[in-house]
């Protein structure tokens, strides 16, 4: 058994918290990179969000982009490199408010791309405020009653959303709390990039992660409550594969 | 032989390997390492199966696993 | 061989953007330049170039960033509103330090306003727009043959400087039909390899095309020095401006774009009167062409600045000439313009004013 850092992460420290379900995720997707051989060829979108500094982490060509945008500057970059591989890798903030109109409308054009969305119910790198994605009851900074006292709606589900769209090819929710979900994780995102290859169109992972810090929790906790409150929520599953 | 190493300066003290290995023989230490945190290591290497249950929970990249065959070593070197 | 065509504006501009290797196209309809995306639909998928109706004018210019970081020629065009939403895509781009060119076929203002041609937005094409310090080069034709040649040069100004070009137009130039020649494109200036393009890392480190510079604390305040030095040598490098007959003119009128077109039939006008009338009219006002003011202020009596706003061309006039003359003002918002007879007008008014010896020194 062999067990080391991928290729396509480069050898440095990330600036993410401890327990922070970004390491993992970042993990899986140059795992998938790797195995696919496909590094040379790939082209990633930096977020706005604590994943802002990816462009540092990964050893790709990677371009960084405004808050929500990334859909349409990967839709640019692969309509004119229609044999690269392009992927974003965006936060809840990201693609689920700001740039929901980017995200709807690029899995609607059925665009050639692979998102990897990390859904952790909170905006880290601001320290902690509401995410459209936090769920019910959910104490944040900028909800410190707790989600849905004060007209804020409940948490969006970008899987089930977008499953309304032709466009798609493959859309799978998964999570990062267990080694069991890492392994489906894992393989959803490995997935992800094959339908891209395969120019199935549109392909979307959406990860349940863990922010221990935002959260107020150890990084224990913050597993749980991925495992128990998260998941009841936004329930694991493939909700389109063709 | 394969080799489990966990980067003690890597590592930001999560706890997340502790966490899931299926052996329990993970533990925090009680020094700390450069950046502040206490850091995991082996309390019963012997018992290590290999499985790498931690390093795929662990965010930090902190553990690794070298095989002694010849072909073993093809992506750990840095640029 | 240049080929002589009848096209309107908006589709012109289509076609001299193909011929200048444009191959990447994404906009979002607004009135009055809807023929632009209309016709490059179709044009563009003939070029073997990519068409694309964004979801939003946001999504169109974030395209564009991609599109250009990607090495491909590319364009998106709107109108006033439509280039406000446009702003945060243009400061990233310009921060960025990616060609493209952007198509602003301006209409009346603030708000949704109207659909007729207007001047308002030149603030936001030459003071900025989107946040931080960065600079557009901001062409202004006023003929259609100017339309056509600036959209070629505007292509190769971007690549050379790696700078985000926009063209200002507004909605008559954009509407209107008047012939013009079509020539081919040659690159007027000698374009800089483009290794700045991620296209995969192959046989080559990993690239990064980014915004953000938080490491080491003074990274952005270097980089801001870097975008400064480049936007000085495009100043001392790019002038645009035609001039006519300002050589013994007194009254000097100061007009870019389709204003620019009714203030030389005001100057013809003048001089049939008798009165020592002349234009100075930009093709460029970013970078300003200030010399060539200052240089006039040397020997006219005074300027008179048309434009179809309530004063913002205005204001780089004036800052060109560092008050060595009085500057009068005709303009009109909200879609209106001011009349060749408005401006003979008042170029009549001044050459009287001019005879009585203490107003320009007083107002000094």
């Amino acid at each position: 058994m062999e067990f080391h850092r991928p290729r396509t992460l480069k050898n440095v420290l990330t600036h993410y918290c401890p327990g922070c379900g970004h390491g993992i995720v970042h993990r899986l997707v140059a795992e998938a990179i790797d195995e696919l051989g496909i590094r040379e060829r790939t082209i990633g979108t930096a977020p706005v969000g604590c994943a802002v500094l990816f462009y540092n982490y990964f050893d790709c060509d990677i371009i960084e982009c405004a808050h929500g945008r990334p859909p349409a500057v990967a839709t640019g970059m692969k309509r004119m490199l229609p044999d690269r591989i392009i992927f974003t890798y965006q936060g809840d903030g990201d693609l689920a408010a700001i740039g929901t109109t980017e995200t709807i409308h690029a899995a609607n054009r059925g665009e050639n791309i692979t998102v990897i969305f990390v859904n952790n119910a909170i905006y880290g790198m601001t320290g902690g405020q509401m995410a459209p994605t936090t769920i019910k009851g959910q104490w944040s900074t900028t909800t410190p009653e707790g989600r849905g006292k004060h007209g804020e709606g409940g948490p969006i589900r970008i899987c089930e959303m977008l499953s309304a769209l032709d466009g798609p090819s493959y859309l799978e929710r998964v999570a990062v709390s267990s080694p069991k979900d890492i392994l489906r994780a894992k393989k959803a995102v490995k997935k992800a990039f094959e339908k891209q290859i395969a120019g199935k169109g549109f392909s979307l992972v959406e990860v349940l992660s863990m922010c221990p810090t935002d959260w107020k929790l150890t990084p224990a906790q913050a597993v749980d409550f991925v495992n128990e409150k998260m998941k009841a929520v936004f329930p694991l599953g493939v909700f389109r594969d063709r | 032989m394969p080799q489990i190493r966990f980067f003690a300066e890597r590592c930001k003290g999560c706890g997340l390997c502790v966490l899931v290995c299926p052996q329990r023989i993970i533990a925090m230490s009680e020094e700390l390492n450069e950046l502040g945190n206490p850091f995991a290591g082996l309390t019963e290497p012997a018992r290590c199966t290999y499985c790498a249950t931690c390093g795929r929970m662990c965010p930090d990249l902190a553990i690794e696993i070298e095989d002694d065959s010849p072909s073993a070593d093809n992506s750990t070197s840095s640029e | 061989m240049a080929e002589k065509v009848l096209f309107k504006g908006n589709e012109l501009l289509v076609e001299a953007a193909i011929e200048a290797g444009c191959r990447f196209y994404a906009g979002y309809p607004i009135t009055p330049q809807n023929e632009v995306p209309e016709r490059m639909s179709w044009r563009m998928p003939q070029a073997g170039g990519v068409f694309i109706q964004a979801e939003s004018e946001i999504a169109a210019i974030n395209m564009i960033f991609g599109a250009s970081a990607a090495g491909a020629r590319c364009m998106t065009s709107s109108s006033s509103p439509g280039i406000s939403l446009k702003q945060e895509g243009i400061s990233y781009i310009a921060a960025a330090e990616l060609p493209c060119v952007i198509v602003n076929m301006q209409r009346g203002g603030p708000g949704l306003g109207n659909i007729r041609a207007a001047q308002g937005d030149y603030f936001q094409a030459v003071k900025g727009g989107g946040h931080g310090d960065y600079r557009l080069i901001v062409l202004t034709p006023a003929t259609l043959q100017e339309l056509y040649d600036l959209t070629l040069n505007a292509f190769d100004y971007a690549d050379y400087y790696r700078n985000p070009v926009m063209i200002l137009g507004d909605g008559i130039l954009g509407q209107m039909a008047e012939p013009a020649e079509k020539h081919p494109y040659h690159p007027i200036l000698d374009l800089p390899p483009k290794d700045y393009i991620l296209d995969g890392c192959k046989g080559r480190n990993s690239r990064v095309v980014r915004t953000l510079f938080l490491h080491p604390a003074d990274g952005l305040m270097k980089h801001n020095l870097h975008l400064q030095e480049k936007y000085a040598r495009i100043q001392r490098e790019l002038s645009l401006v035609e001039q006519y007959q300002t050589d013994d003119a007194e009254v000097i009128i100061a007009a870019y774009g389709i204003s620019g077109r009714a203030a030389k039939g005001a100057v013809k006008a003048a001089r049939r009167e008798g009165i020592k009338a002349g234009l100075i009219r930009p093709l460029c006002v970013w970078p300003f062409p200030s010399d060539v003011y200052r240089r006039a202020a040397e020997r006219a009596k005074s300027f008179l600045v048309v434009e179809m706003s309530h004063g913002q061309f205005v204001e780089d006039v004036k800052l060109a000439i560092e008050c060595r003359r009085p500057v009068a003002f005709l303009g009109k918002g909200g879609g209106w313009y001011p009349s060749q007879e408005e401006i003979v007008e008042q170029i009549r008014r001044l050459a009287n004013e001019k005879s009585k010896p203490s107003t320009a020194r007083g107002k000094r």
